[in-house]
Parts: structure tokens; sequence; C-alpha cells
């Protein structure tokens, strides 16, 4: 039920103010804005959000996602080392 | 789809879990005694069945699907209240499609819809205010279900209809709230569950504070987790880390989503709009204190059951499925009697079976078909295979 679709944030919707026109796998979609739009609508546009019933409920933070990636593309290496010292290097 | 292919990355999923079988060696569990991990969300054992997350752990690790689906802890009466006021001529009752099968003592608003009620699947309840604006003449009631992740959604909604003055517009709330069921499953006395995987689209709106009583007063680890694969493996290897190092805390790993204080301005739309009264009860797993949620005075006007004054009672769960047992991780959804033979997606008798998001709807979808094919003599176990393919 609390699924999220991410979607990027690509105008603003001139007919309501607290709405934007979000892009979903392709496809252009009406999203409320009202709980991810702390100061100018227009400072949106080009953001991801995560989008549910209709509404975008987060910004995507790019950074974090990066890092989040980084850290598992790091962690094979660093890994294995921890593990092999914590089995007291029985491998070895 | 950006933010979702990175982290199903195969590769990766090798990497996490290579390193996850690593460190479960070292745990004090074993295949017979494992460490067992509640992933409280729906959404997360809709993930764990469709890509294969549990067959994948290593055997000292076992998950427990939790009770984190608004559906499946719905209350019969309730369905049948919601079926009353769909019976008014003058109502065009709104409901998410997840809720339209979910079966009351009187049958379900699909069955309520066959008999001419005026029931209309919705994807946003903005969806119920345009029905309202359209039809002056009718009465829209949107059934208002879900956990904190929806509130915020239907407390905006409500802020617009009060704008516009519309009088024909309401809700039938059914809004619960996450933490105060955590902590009466964790004072259960039976249930043994050694860690969380917390909610990550719940999280975005609470932020994580509102966890911490489950790292302090119950000693047990957290991490908030995003839904995909390697999201998953990720924040299970952070739980298996901080009981190998004997600690105990609320970590993020869905840092791209959740940011550590929550949606902001969606609390403050829920506090305006919505209040805590005292208990609700839940399908599975009986009254909860503090947990049911309602409108506060300045909303009160919105409210369905102030303008319908439905007759419904309170239903008994049926003592013939162990529903709530699943629930508290007790039972596997198979063990239960009713499990596919009285109880199947198509006709359910218990909500589990009716969300794709129920551990039961989930397991008959995934393990049924294999369990029917593993019964099978050798030979004719690939035969099937080939042909269902």
């Amino acid at each position: 039920m609390c699924i999220g679709i991410p979607g990027q944030i690509v105008a603003l919707y001139e007919k309501q103010g607290d709405h934007a026109w979000a892009e979903v796998c392709g496809l252009r979609r009406e999203v409320n804005i009202a709980l991810v739009c702390e100061d100018e609508p227009a400072a949106l546009v080009g953001c991801w959000v995560l989008i549910h019933v209709g509404f975008a409920l987060s910004r995507l933070d790019e950074r974090e996602a990066r890092q989040t990636l980084a850290a598992l593309h790091a962690m094979g290496e660093v890994e294995t080392d921890v593990a092999l010292f914590l089995r007291g290097g029985e491998e070895r | 789809m950006r933010f979702v292919d990175e982290f199903r990355d195969p590769q990766l999923a090798k990497t996490l879990l290579e390193q996850l079988h690593q460190r479960a060696g070292l745990l004090p569990y074993t295949a017979d005694k494992p460490l067992q991990i509640m992933e409280v969300c729906g959404g997360h054992t809709h993930a764990i069945f469709k890509f294969g997350l549990d067959k994948l752990l290593p055997p000292q690790l076992e998950f427990i699907h939790g009770p984190g689906c608004p559906v499946c802890v719905l209350p019969m009466g309730r369905i049948d209240a919601c079926c009353e006021i769909a019976a008014h001529p003058e109502v065009i009752f709104c409901t998410f499609g997840d809720a339209l099968r979910v079966p009351g003592q009187h049958g379900s608003l699909a069955q309520a819809r066959e008999r001419g009620a005026d029931i209309r699947v919705v994807y946003s309840p903005l969806d119920g205010l345009r029905l309202a604006r359209e039809n002056p003449a009718r009465q829209v009631v949107f059934f208002a279900l879900g956990f904190e992740t929806t509130q915020p959604v239907t407390a905006v909604t409500l802020q617009q209809a009060r704008r516009e003055r519309l009088t024909n517009f309401s809700i039938f709330c059914q809004h619960i709230s996450l933490m105060p069921t955590l902590r009466s499953l964790l004072s259960q006395d039976d249930v043994r569950i050694d860690a969380f995987l917390a909610p990550g689209h719940v999280s975005m709106i609470t932020g994580a504070a509102p966890y911490h009583f489950i790292n302090q007063e119950f000693g047990k680890p957290l991490v908030i987790s995003g839904f995909e694969p390697l999201d998953m493996l990720q924040s299970v290897l952070m739980l298996v880390k901080q009981v190998c190092e004997a600690s105990c805390k609320t970590e993020n790993q869905y840092r791209r989503v959740v940011p550590e204080q929550g949606n902001l301005l969606a609390q403050k739309a829920m506090r305006e709009v919505f209040t805590l009264t005292g208990s609700s009860e839940w399908r599975g797993l009986g009254m909860i204190e503090r947990s049911g949620i309602s409108l506060t005075s300045a909303y009160a006007t919105f409210d369905a059951e102030h303008r319908f004054s439905p007759q419904a009672q309170p239903v008994a769960d049926d003592p013939r499925s162990r529903c709530g047992e699943v629930l508290t991780g007790r039972c596997k959804p198979h063990q239960c009697p009713l499990f596919g033979t009285g109880c199947t997606p198509h006709n359910a008798f218990g909500a589990l079976m009716v969300s794709s998001e129920g551990a039961c709807a989930a397991w008959f979808q995934y393990r049924h078909r294999e369990a029917a094919i593993a019964s099978l003599p050798q030979h004719k176990q690939q035969q099937k295979v080939s042909q269902d393919e």
C-alpha cells in the first residue's frame, strides 16, 4: 500500500499552484507538490521526487543515492578483509 | 527506471550475500533457532517473495512477515460500515483498489457494488475531490485507509476540500498509526523477534526518532530500509553487524528518501487534521491502545461516520483462521488449515490473502506452485515446469 514511485518534476501546472507535471517511466502525470515545496515551486523543476497516490512525498537525494551505491561497490574489498580478520585469518 | 535499476544490480547483490553469509556464520544462531528479523511493511514482504530474498539468506537468518499492510489488519466490522454507507443512494463511495475485495461479515465492497452500490476505485483521494466537484447533488465519501505514508495525503485533500467549502465530500477514516502496533507486538510474551527492518515510506514521513523506543525499551536493533533487493540485503547486513557488535540502534539505510527528521510539512498537515484517539481494533491483533486516528474538531464535519451513522458492529475474528498468528510470526502462512483450500486469493477468507502485500497472498503466489511441483515424482516435476513455462 505504501508504494512509492520515483518521478522527475518537469514543469509546473499552470491551473493549480500546488500541482506540477512529473515524468514517470516516460509518461507525464499531474502530481500534488504541497508536501515537498518548502520555497518557490519553480525550484522543484528538474528534481526527482517519490510519488505516492498522486502526491510527491519526498525529494530524492541524488548525493545520498550515489553514496549508498558507492559504498556497496567499495564493500567487496573492505568487507572480505574484515571477515577474514574476524575469523582469525584462518583462510590465509 | 532511475533509483530502481541501480539497486537491482545482480553483481552487487552477490557481493552483499557473500558478506551476509560470512557474517552470519559468526552469529550464535542456527538453522533450527535462527535470528528472526521482522520486516514490518507489506511492501517489503512482497519484495522478499518477488525476488526470492528469503531463499538467498544464510540459514541462520529468517524473515518474519509483520503487520504493516493496512488492508491485512482491516477489521470486518469496518468493511461492514463502509458497505452500509455505500448503500445510501446519494453516495458515491471511493476506495483504493486494495480494499475492494476484503471480506466483511456481510461481504466485501466488491459484492456491495454488485448489489448496486455506486463504489468507485480511485488512484488518489484527489480523484474523490474531483468527483465531489463534478457531482454536486451526490455525497462523495473517500475510504481513507493507511499508515503514516498515506495520512498526510488525506490531510492535504481535506485542507483543499475545506478551502473550497465542499459540503458533499467526507472521509471514512481508517488511518492507523504504526508505532503503537510495534509496541503492542513487542509487549506480547511469546513473540520472539530479534531485529526489525523498518518501513521506508512510513519513515520518510515520520523520520527516525519514533523508532528509538524499540532500541531503548526493548533492546532490539532496527534499520530503516528501502524496497529494492540491494536495499533490503544491505539493511539485513547492517542488522547482522549490529547483532555481532552487540549494539542496538536505529540506522537508516534508505537515506536517499528518508531524511532524519522525516517530512516536516507532512507532519504539520497531519497535526492540523488528525488526532490520536484511544484504541483501535486491528484484524488478527485485537484492540491496540493509542493506535486509532480521527479528525480534529476543525475537520469533524468531514467525518462520514458522523454524517451517515453506520450501525455496523465489531466482528470477532473467525477462530478457524490463523491470521493473527501469521501476523505475529507465530506460524507460517501454509501452516494455517485454510491456506490454499478455504482461503485463496480468488476467494479470500482472511485479509492476509487479499492484498498482494499480505504474507499469505505472497506465499500463495510465489511458493504454492513450487510446493505443488515439489510434491510430484521427480520425472513429472520437469514435465510440469516445462508445461507451465
